[in-house]
Formats: structure tokens, sequence, C-alpha cells
């Protein structure tokens, strides 16, 4: 018998809390499962948290409060290096501005989570980063530095350095924020493919309703509160 | 290792100007260092090498560190001396000969006799003081660099007659002499007598040039007025550094008053000390000085990859990993700039060798400089430090970034 595999990151009652002398709370009481397959849009106005809801769900912040776990593992304990190891391993991340590093070329961006994981040999990171970038229309481009490459282009690369050590969850924060609309369009439908055809979870948060709505489930936050979509629907 | 290389590489190659101006610093810092290391060293070592070649590495004398005790002393208890007056004739050294063979038995070097005495030179009516050696020239020639600084005639031809003198050559222009003529000696005992000029000594210390004078033993001892005198022991060790540890033994074992170059320049050489210490000092702040370019460097590399930090944090990169990256930047400025700043030195010593330095008390030399590794090894090793140091504190900022807070910013 083959039980139903657990959530990839499950928060359980999280609470963050910043400031020194007047605390603000960015998120609260959150409980939160994403499982494996899953597009999930998280939506809500500006500063109601879901960016830090991200931030949570990424291991880059830590909860003032709540647990954060990630494969079944508990994170509460985990040092700056583990929670790194687990980003590197696990976790990708694509933000609203493409954050490549801009002297080098599209190619070593994407290969540069692959080096740092130290798991593959030269000519196969050479070769899965080259897949990659052919993947997402960029054959063309990979040895073009950030800074000549279209906003689209560059969000492309920024993807395919997500992917590049084949994380389990991708995580995107206003992904088409700086993107046109056929831009857009087309890294929506990067995500619908890799969701559908690879069975990655995605987390992606957008205020665009448009873009939510083409998420399996809609997760919408107001004040740091979720008051929907908190219930994972069966994949 | 190789993707934190391949990062600072890249980094520091984007910032060309920059780097050039950190390098040069470096470059400058350790060149000026190992220029002034060559001098400074250079010319004390010279000076300690004038100083012990134109000396007895140990001089052995007729006179005792301490008064010999008076036999009225061992008779009674209660004796005080006082006015007491030293002769007026030197004793000289006690078996002077047997003491040498005795010395050569087990000391690493030569020993040579020798008749310390003072007298008036006088000659076409000028009279000058004069410091008259008596000598043997065989034994001489083990324990001294006479021979090799006669600059007429040699100096065996003290043997051509009875009383042949070699004098300074400064000497010899002072009282008008030349090889060859007859000099009139008068010494403080009274004793008077003439001598033939046969040689011209040049040791390249003026004072000696000028005051100094060479005959054979016997002709010094007749000046002192005491036959068979020998009042010191003149003594050439081949290890000029174990001077003072065989000067003890020498006392130790025949009760003379021994002192080596090194005793009887203490003086000199605790100044070498001091001024050794001033040197590294120098030549510590103007390194610690370059290494402020190389923290410039990096803080502003960090400051401005502020964001590509948080970026590298957020894709799983550890702090520690953050760290190496801007520490091997500093450290590849820190080493190019020692590379150049070892070829700067030695240019700049090479070119300061060819400035010709005149001193009133010695001939017309060049600079002296010490070509040593050590000086290379050391400004090296302080610089690497430096900027070791000087990327460490940036680095370890730029470790300590937040990625939420600068992806938020940036957003």
């Amino acid at each position: 018998m083959t039980g139903r595999p657990g959530p990839l990151i499950e928060l359980s009652n999280v609470t963050k809390t910043i400031g020194d002398g007047v605390l603000t709370t960015l998120v609260r009481q959150i409980d939160l499962r994403i499982e494996p397959g899953e597009f999930v849009a998280v939506m809500g106005p500006s500063g109601s948290g879901k960016s830090s809801l991200l931030y949570l769900l990424g291991l880059l912040d830590v909860p003032t409060e709540g647990r954060v776990i990630v494969e079944g593992r508990d994170t509460e304990h985990l040092s700056e290096a583990e929670r790194a190891r687990i980003r590197l391993s696990t976790l990708g991340f694509v933000f609203q501005f493409h954050f490549l590093l801009p002297e080098f070329s599209a190619l070593t961006n994407v290969m540069l989570p692959m080096r740092a994981l130290a798991r593959l040999g030269e000519a196969e990171m050479r070769s899965r980063a080259e897949a990659l970038l052919g993947t997402l229309g960029l054959a063309g481009h990979m040895h073009k530095l950030p800074g000549q490459l279209s906003g689209g282009q560059r969000q492309r690369v920024a993807i395919a350095r997500a992917l590049a050590n084949e994380p389990k969850v991708l995580l995107a924060d206003e992904p088409t924020g700086n993107l046109d609309s056929a831009s857009s369009e087309q890294v929506l439908g990067i995500f619908r493919k890799l969701v559908d055809e690879t069975g990655r979870a995605i987390v992606m948060v957008t205020h665009d309703a448009e873009l939510g709505a083409r998420a399996d489930r809609l997760v919408r936050i107001v004040d740091g509160r979720i008051v929907s979509g908190n219930e994972a629907k069966a994949v | 290792m190789k993707l934190v290389l391949d990062i600072a590489v890249t980094h520091v190659l984007s910032r060309v100007r920059q780097t050039l101006v950190g390098l040069m610093g470096i470059a400058m810092g350790v060149g000026f260092s190992v220029m002034m290391a060559a001098l400074m060293e250079g010319s004390q070592e010279d000076f300690v090498t004038q100083l012990v070649d134109s000396l007895p590495h140990i001089t052995v004398s007729d006179e005792r560190r301490n008064p010999p005790r008076q036999p009225a002393e061992d008779a009674f208890d209660m004796v005080v001396y006082s006015g007491l007056r030293t002769p007026t004739i030197r004793p000289g050294i006690k078996n002077p000969m047997a003491i040498s063979a005795s010395l050569e038995n087990w000391l690493d070097g030569a020993v040579a006799p020798s008749v310390q005495s003072r007298a008036v030179i006088r000659y076409a009516g000028r009279d000058t003081a004069a410091s008259i050696i008596g000598i043997d020239p065989k034994r001489e020639i083990k324990v001294s660099k006479l021979a090799t600084q006669i600059r007429e005639g040699t100096i065996d031809s003290l043997y051509r007659s009875s009383n042949a003198i070699i004098i300074g050559d400064k000497l010899a222009t002072k009282i008008g002499a030349r090889v060859g003529n007859t000099i009139n000696l008068a010494s403080g005992t009274g004793q008077t007598l003439s001598a033939t000029v046969v040689a011209l000594f040049h040791s390249g210390n003026s004072m000696a040039d000028e005051t100094q004078a060479y005959t054979l033993i016997k002709t010094a001892q007749i000046l002192a007025g005491q036959t068979g005198l020998v009042n010191a022991l003149r003594i050439r060790v081949r290890d000029i550094m174990s001077a003072r540890e065989a000067a003890s033994r020498v006392e130790a074992q025949t009760g003379y008053k021994s002192v080596s170059w090194q005793e009887s320049n203490e003086d000199l050489l605790n100044a070498f000390q001091i001024r050794n210490f001033i040197m590294y000092a120098v030549v510590g702040a103007i390194l610690l000085v370059a290494s402020f370019g190389t923290y410039n460097i990096i803080s502003t590399i960090t400051h401005e990859k502020t964001r590509d930090i948080a970026i590298l944090k957020s894709l799983g990169f550890t702090s520690a990993t953050i760290r190496q990256i801007f520490l091997a930047e500093a450290l590849m400025i820190g080493v190019a700039g020692m590379i150049a700043g070892w070829v700067l030195g030695y240019i700049l010593c090479l070119g300061l060798g060819q400035v010709e330095f005149k001193s009133p008390f010695q001939d017309a030399t060049s600079l002296p400089l010490l070509y040593t590794p050590k000086h290379y090894i050391l400004a090296g090793l302080v610089a690497l430090a430096a900027s070791a140091i000087a990327g460490y504190l940036p680095a370890r900022k730029a470790a300590a970034v937040h990625p939420v807070e600068i992806i938020r910013g940036a957003s």
C-alpha cells in the first residue's frame, strides 16, 4: 500500500513580526500546504504579506512563531548553511527583477546554482544549462551578457537558473511584474508546462487577477492572514 | 573553490581601474619597503664588515678586567687602599707564544702577537702623533687585511731593513713622506729611532690611514723600551659571530682582558637594533597605508554588489562562501601587488646601486645594498596579511547581508 506523498512545504501557524520598538506583523497564523504538482497563486493587496509569505516558504526568512516544514523536515533549528543547502537543492526562486549577475553570460548564470551544489561534472552542468536555455527559447543567446538581452529574455534566463538544480518547488515573486503582455504570457506558459509536464509545484505571488485565475489554486491574503484558498485541492 | 575564484576573478577584472589602483598601492608599498630594508640593512652590514675587517675580532691585552688582589689583602682582613698608581711600564703578556700556541689548539681562527705603542713621527720638520703597532708579518696576514691594503710595497718589506715602517697613505701625505724616506720616531718613554718607510697602506678608514703605522715587533719593543714585550694578542675567528663566546673563553683561560669586536662596539650594535626596529616599524606603516587601498576597493565592490550577494544567498550560497569570494578578491589584489612590488623593489635597488655616495671618512663608494630573499618574503607576507585583513572586514559585512531586505528594496 502506498500512501499519498506528504506536502513539499507546510507552514503551520506561522507568524512573522519585524521591528525593535514598534512591532509590525507581516504574516499571522498562517497554515498552508504546498503539494507536489500544484500551481498556487498568492494574491492580495499591496503590503498584505504576499512576498513575506513567499520568503518564509523559501527559507529566506525565519518565522517569529510557528513551523516551516520542507519535505517533512522541520527547519526551525537548522543552521544557516543547512537552510542554504535546502534552497539550493529543493527550491528555486524567480523574482520580479531578474537579478542576474551582470558580469556573467546567460549560460554561466544558469550554471551558478549547479556549481554551488556541485553534484554534477562541468560538462554535465554545461549541457543541462544549455538544454534549459534551449527549452526556454534562448539557444541563440547563451553567451550574451544580461545587459545584451531583452527584459523577457532576462526573466527566462532567471527561470532557467531557478530550475538549474531541478527544484521541487519554484517560488516566483511577481515574475511578470516588469514584462510586457507577450513576455508575461510566455512566462506563464512556461510555468504551466513545468507543472503539467514535470510535476513541480509552483507558488507565484501576483496581484494580477487574470494571472491568478490561471493557477490551480488561488490563495488570498489580506493583512497578513489567509482569507481563502489555504486548502490544497487534489492534484 | 573554483566557483569562488571564478566569481572573484570576474569581479576584480570587471573593475580594471580600481583594481590597478589598489594593486599599485600594494606594489609601491612592497617595492619601497624592499628598497628601504635593502638600504638600511645594506649600510649596516657594510659598516659592520668594515668595522670588523679593520679591527681584530678579539683583542687580548695585558690588562685584567678586575684589579688583582694585593698581597696585603691576603695577609690582613682590614685593609683599605687609596691612591694606587698603575705601573708606568706596561707589564705585557707573560709567555705570549705559549699562550698563542695554546689558544690555536682549540680556536677556529688565528692568533698574532703585537706590540701597541704610541710615538711622535717627525719628518721634514713636521710632527704628528701616531699609533705604532709592532707585528709579525707572517702571522699578521692571518688576522688582518693589512696585506691586501698595501698600496705601495708589500707587507714583507718590513723584513727589508732593520727599522722598517709601513704608514698610512694619509699619514704619508700629511708629513710629506714617500716610500724610501727615513722618518724619525720618538716614544713617550724617551726612545728615538730612525725608520725607513717601506710601504704605504690604505684601509679606507680615514682615522686609521692618518694615525697608524706598522713595524716589526722588535722595532716596536725598542720604541717602547721593553725588550720581549708583547702587550696584545690579535685574534681572527672564522665565524665572526662566535667572537663574543670565544673572547670569554680566552679570558677564562688566560686571565687577560679579551675584548670581542661586539663588546668594543656594544653601543653601536645597540643603536643598530633600535635602527632596525624603526625601519621595520616604518616598513609596516607603509604596507598598512597601502592596505587601505585594498580595503577601499573591496568595500566598494561589496557595496556595489550587495544585490548580487543577496541573490547568491537566495540561490543557496552560504555566508561562508560569500566571505570567501571577497577575501579571495582581496588576496588576488594582494598577491598581484606583492609580485609587482617585488619587481619594483628590485628595480629600485638596482637604481640605487648606481648612485655614488661620498663620505669624508670613507672612500667614494656606491650605496651599500643588501639583496636578500628575507626582505622580499617579509614585505610580501606583511602585504598579504594586510590585504587579508583589509578584505576580511568588508567580506564579513557582505556575508551578513540579509537577502530579504535587499530583494525587497530592489523589487
